[in-house]
């Protein structure tokens, strides 16, 4: 083989060896939109929080005013579960139409890595346009704006409510 | 790359990035691996290609076939899983092997026929453990039978018959004639002990014992476990006499504990006894002074000429980095053979020597992405275990690559590691492909979508079966209150306060704290919930 080739494939086998590194990182850009995304969402959440507390006063009379005629819709169900203090503070939940098992355990749905939290701890369910909250017979309680849950209660958006640590809140 | 995120209205949760599954950029890439690793096999030796390309041809089908075979396991089993892993993974094996190869050319060795074999059952091994591993968590329950596996690895080598002594370290067992390291699975199986057991008592860690000064030192019973199994990996290492790989332990239970607690304090403390044992142990035993004294005065002619224990493999290597330089000599070109056991500790020199700076900070560059993806990885995941698990699994890659490439570089005293993926040395191979498919699997569960898995039918049947019982506890206690049928499943669970309230969280988290390291004993999955629920 002459020298020129031995020369090429040398230097191309180099350059062979960055090519797949940038093509990693180039498409990790991608990927590392995802932290970004969260970044994004705590941003969102933080933002909408201020709004909110400005915006509550207006819109709560309107959603008394709907409350009791709303019941059947689902298309109004909150669809984000926000944790606001505790471990896993900072992320959300999206939630679908299926039940969500709160807790410590393994199995649980929202794993809260929360060790005040049973390991099935609470549950919170769809039942129309709103979501419903219980306790699952946990040690320490749950509790909705600092009221212990005795039996199951609807939980609107920007309530909050606490399972061990975690305080968490639903967000449309 | 933000502009899909940014451009999506805050108030549409629907419209945010779901992940996706990236399995073909994971194809795309295999396939730049693949021409990696077979153009440096090719490359190495070109005259082979017209003359005997059989070699050359079975390390490449293994490679590929292996890489392809876990690509499809991922589609079928992970198909969330991270895209990067595996093809950096397949390059730095496919350099490994042509290395290997390239050494046995010049020495007249067959260490790269047995490598191709173990690249071959090092990937089976992989998609085994990604196929039976469909959650990580489930590693979270052999939490003590690992730490128990750890121990019996590394005392394996001690057993007479069976273990054999290779250069005054007694590391290896020897089945069948084909020599195996037990050390190098038992590093997987600590780091999943330190992950099971911390996730567990993380809390009771730094909550619970005595406070001095500003400092709070945590009970021993809390932490006796924890030191159990360092004494045994550290104790068993020094009989063993492997500095590299007690470094390795050691680095990877300070890694572990810090990422658990956050706290600083565990690192100083370390380091301070690492250099305190360093000193004592060079005092005491010969072997690691005349080490200390090759690496300080590497350059005297008297520590390079010393029959056990001279410096040249170390100048030697130095040499051929050098006269590597920017580009290298090139693949094929160059005589790494030089140094002894090029193909195992100082296979990077041998890649300096070869490749060159600019070849060699690439190699340096995918392990660096590979230990940043292992972390992504911990970063996604929802769960403890599973954060602590992959961190400290990446972490693990990258103390051993810093122990191995300080030792060759001079910056560290030179311990016999092997450099992951690259080395000639199955054992290593193994580990690190296990260990690729753990952090795959994790990876998987990180980036799937979260709420919509089929988990929830299953929670609703385990529900159901929790509630049962519950009721039947009431009714058995006869305060069944069933006064709110909101739905079929919440009218029982009504009024189980419990028998705590709540009465104070200080009191509450001093309970619960007695009432967990009584029950410590039983509670050894770590998974089981805590007791006094009812």
């Amino acid at each position: 083989m002459s020298e020129l080739t031995i020369t090429l494939l040398r230097f191309g086998f180099l350059a062979l060896l960055w090519i797949f590194i940038f093509a990693v990182i180039a498409s990790q850009a991608r990927d590392l939109a995802v932290g970004n995304k969260a970044r994004a969402a705590v941003q969102n959440a933080r933002n909408k929080r201020t709004s909110a507390r400005k915006e509550r006063p207006a819109k709560q009379p309107a959603a008394n005013g709907s409350g009791p005629t709303t019941t059947g819709g689902t298309r109004h169900r909150p669809r984000n579960l926000m944790i606001i203090e505790g471990p896993l503070s900072g992320s959300s939940f999206q939630l679908g139409s299926a039940p969500v098992l709160l807790g410590r355990s393994n199995e649980a749905t929202v794993p809260l890595e929360d060790d005040y939290a049973s390991g099935r701890h609470a549950r919170l369910f769809p039942q129309g346009s709103r979501w419903f909250l219980e306790d699952l017979g946990s040690t320490n309680g749950t509790f909705v704006q600092g009221q212990k849950l005795s039996r199951a209660a609807a939980v609107e958006p920007g309530m909050q409510f606490r399972v061990g640590r975690t305080v968490m809140e639903l967000r449309p | 790359m933000s502009n899909a995120v940014t451009s999506a209205p805050p108030n549409a949760p629907d419209e945010q990035v779901t992940p996706k599954p990236r399995r073909i950029t994971e194809l795309f890439l295999l396939l730049i691996a693949l021409a990696i690793g077979i153009g440096a096999n090719i490359l190495v030796d070109p005259d082979q290609l017209t003359e005997d390309p059989g070699r050359i041809i079975t390390s490449g089908a293994v490679l590929a076939g292996g890489g392809l075979l876990i690509h499809v396991v991922l589609w079928i089993r992970a198909r969330y899983a991270d895209p990067y892993l595996l093809p950096i993974a397949v390059t730095l094996n496919g350099l490994g092997l042509a290395m290997i190869h390239r050494i046995d050319l010049s020495t007249g060795q067959t260490a790269s026929d047995t490598q191709v074999v173990w690249t071959g059952l090092a990937m089976v091994v992989a998609c085994v453990v990604l196929w039976l591993l469909k959650d990580h968590r489930l590693l979270r329950k052999i939490t003590y039978i690992s730490l128990l596996l750890s121990a019996l690895l590394l005392l394996l080598p001690m057993v007479p018959g069976l273990g054999v002594e290779i250069n005054g370290a007694r590391l290896w067992i020897s089945v069948a004639g084909r020599t195996f390291q037990p050390g190098e699975i038992a590093k997987i199986t600590l780091a999943i002990f330190f992950a099971g057991y911390l996730s567990t008592n993380r809390d009771l860690i730094m909550l619970a014992g005595r406070k001095i000064g500003p400092v709070r030192l945590p009970r021993f019973k809390d932490i006796a476990p924890m030191f159990a199994a360092w004494l045994i990996a550290i104790g068993v290492l020094v009989l063993q006499r492997d500095l590299g790989t007690a470094i390795l332990f050691f680095g990877l239970f300070l890694v572990m504990i810090y990422l658990a607690t956050g706290r600083m304090g565990w690192i100083v403390l370390g380091v301070t006894l690492m250099l305190v044992g360093g000193f004592v142990a060079s005092r005491i035993f010969s072997h690691v002074s005349l080490r200390l004294d090759s690496w300080l005065n590497a350059f005297e002619p008297e520590v390079y000429n010393r029959s056990p224990g001279g410096s040249g493999q170390i100048v030697q290597g130095l040499f051929g980095l050098a006269s590597g330089g920017l580009f290298g000599q090139g693949l094929g070109q160059g005589r790494p053979d030089l140094v002894s056991y090029a193909n195992s500790d100082m296979i990077i020199t041998a890649f300096g020597e070869e490749l060159g700076l600019i070849g060699l900070g690439a190699i340096l560059c995918m392990f660096l992405l590979f230990a940043t993806r292992g972390l992504r990885a911990a970063l996604g995941t929802r769960d403890h275990f599973g954060k602590l698990l992959a961190a400290g699994l990446s972490a693990l890659m990258i103390i051993q690559l810093l122990v191995v490439i300080g030792g060759v570089t001079r910056l560290l005293p030179l311990t016999g590691l092997t450099t992951p993926f690259m080395s000639a040395g199955g054992s290593s191979l193994l580990s690190n492909w296990i260990i690729t498919a753990v952090l795959l699997a994790i990876s998987h569960t990180a980036r799937r979508p979260v709420l919509t898995g089929p988990a929830t039918d299953e929670d609703y049947a385990e529900l159901q079966a929790h509630v049962k019982a519950t009721r039947d506890d009431q009714e058995r206690e006869g305060e069944l209150d069933d006064s709110e049928p909101t739905t079929e499943l919440s009218s029982s669970v009504a009024g189980t306060g419990g028998p705590h309230d709540d009465a104070g969280t200080a009191t509450e988290v001093i309970s619960r704290i007695r009432g967990r390291s009584g029950s410590k004993s039983s509670d050894q999955s770590g998974s089981t919930p805590e007791g006094g629920t009812q």
